[in-house]
């Protein structure tokens, strides 16, 4: 019906070409992902850790706990 | 108090039927199977119906069924589309066309869960009991009182927004 020729569509090679580029973009999104978790949740995460225990002291802790009056062997 | 058309819908008179509520389309047939069950319809996964639309034909169809017989390149482009029209019931595009049953199953579907609340508001003042001496609001703050006390999760969690020297929430 139409006047004038389309061109000719690739014809072969479809799935190989799929499979390449989802190939690597699979790749760098779960590199991405994973870096992205690191960078975001895990690293603060050890920092925050790290400065509570920085200037931590048990015995402090221990005292106003007891003060508080949560412990039912020590008064 | 109902609108004419559901009630008439309900009692089966005349005005239009439930299958036409949606889109605008030729009455269809009264007698005979209706579809999806007779044998010419055809939809997007089953696109090649076991009979064809027209089975009684005129003569001029006739003729024209004949002349099918020959070379088709001699067929013209309106006669193509006749012996099409005879085949199948309808054209792809206008098998797929898209409806406006959406709209009525979202609007059935939040009445519903509307009608719904309005059961579960009313089983919360008729049926259920007082609630349990721990959940009142003095005992939820005796509570919360002694797990800052404890110091429940200091790095990250609940006494980790509580301050201490303040005596209330870091802002």
């Amino acid at each position: 019906m139409a006047s004038e020729v389309l061109a000719k569509p690739q014809m072969r090679g479809l799935l190989a070409r799929r499979l390449r580029i989802h190939m690597v973009g699979a790749f760098l999104v779960s590199l991405g992902v994973a870096a992205l978790y690191k960078f975001a949740v895990a690293e603060p995460r050890k920092k925050a850790y790290a400065d509570f225990y920085k200037n931590y002291s048990p015995e402090k802790d221990f005292e106003e706990m007891k003060k508080a009056g949560i412990f039912r062997s020590i008064k | 108090m109902l609108s004419r058309a559901a009630w008439s819908l309900m009692l089966r008179k005349g005005g239009r039927g439930r299958r036409e509520m949606h889109s605008p389309e030729a009455p269809a047939r009264g007698e005979g199977k209706m579809p999806p069950y007779a044998n010419w319809y055809a939809q997007r996964s089953y696109p090649m119906p076991e009979e064809p639309f027209c089975t009684e034909l005129s003569a001029e169809q006739q003729a024209l069924k004949e002349k099918e017989k020959g070379s088709w390149t001699q067929l013209s482009h309106a006669e193509k589309v006749a012996l099409y029209r005879l085949q199948y019931h309808q054209t792809f595009a206008e098998m797929n066309r898209r409806s406006n049953e959406w709209k009525t199953v979202m609007g059935c579907v939040f009445f519903f869960c509307g009608f719904t609340a309005l059961l579960i508001w009313w089983q919360r003042v008729y049926v259920y009991p007082p609630k349990p001496i721990t959940l009142t609001d003095e005992w939820k703050a005796q509570q919360l009182q002694r797990m800052l006390d404890m110091k429940v999760n200091p790095v990250h969690g609940l006494a980790s927004h509580w301050d201490y020297e303040k005596k209330e929430w870091k802002k």
